[in-house]
């Protein structure tokens, strides 16, 4: 088991044009390092010294983790991740 | 070049009326690989702002649920400026992410008048493009019997 996390079209230059990769961790931010070790360069698009970047939405299962606990949200095995830019502008 | 069907080019500049003077925003979805916006599909716009537009939060994992259950993507991807130009501003352009996408403007600043302008952003880089308005994207006949039977 694992938790699957799902990258979209921006960021598949990191996996390989994958577009889901397969990830472990107790927390986001450890899943997030998991990644960045088979997938360098991933992390840096997706935080920053800040915590999670501001225009980069990151749900596990439905919820934005923004509503959850961040980057400390809790995550376990079977859990869905989903990465979405933000759509926004000026 | 983006090539769009006159009732979704109208829906965009009648969605960029309505919520006029704060920004709309939306996207025109369709097949994959396909460069046809088919599936017009106005998004809330979170920030409810004149110069500012996100779309929401949730909103935005349903959309691309959806699109995905499809098989879909934003081929178009629209907002509106109300008060200057339709072309991308520096944030428009530092939070494009979508390089696929052709980036329609549309500007409300004149009350009659809507201007309809379409780009490609890519790594920072902005290109007009050309708009092509059809009236169908239908390969048989590209106006119906009706409207031919009906002399001009």
């Amino acid at each position: 088991m694992s938790i699957e996390v799902r990258i979209p079209t921006i960021l598949r230059q990191y996996t390989g044009g994958e577009k889901a990769v397969d990830g472990s961790g107790a927390t986001l931010a450890e899943l997030i390092d998991d990644l960045e070790s088979r997938h360098a360069g991933l992390r840096g698009r997706l935080v920053d010294e800040k915590g999670l970047r501001r225009f980069v939405n990151v749900y596990l299962n439905d919820e934005d983790v923004r509503f959850l606990g961040g980057l400390e949200t809790s995550v376990k095995d079977g859990d869905n991740v989903t990465v979405l830019p933000a759509v926004a502008g000026g | 070049m983006l090539r769009i069907d006159r009732t979704t080019y109208d829906q965009i500049v009648a969605h960029a009326r309505r919520d006029h003077p704060d920004e709309a925003c939306g996207v025109v979805a369709g097949p994959a690989g396909s460069d046809r916006p088919e599936r017009f599909v106005p998004m809330l716009n979170a920030a409810r702002s004149p110069t500012f537009y996100e779309f929401d939060s949730a909103d935005l994992l349903a959309l691309y649920r959806e699109m995905d259950h499809r098989d879909e993507e934003p081929v178009v991807i629209y907002h509106s400026h109300t008060a200057t130009e339709a072309y991308p501003s520096r944030t428009d352009v530092s939070l494009a992410q979508e390089p696929g996408a052709h980036y329609v403007l549309v500007s409300t600043r004149e009350p009659d008048h809507t201007e309809f302008r379409s780009y490609r952003i890519v790594d920072g880089e902005v290109a007009e493009e050309e708009v092509e308005v059809v009236q169908t994207f239908s390969g048989e006949a590209p106006t119906s019997p009706n409207e031919e039977s009906v002399p001009r």
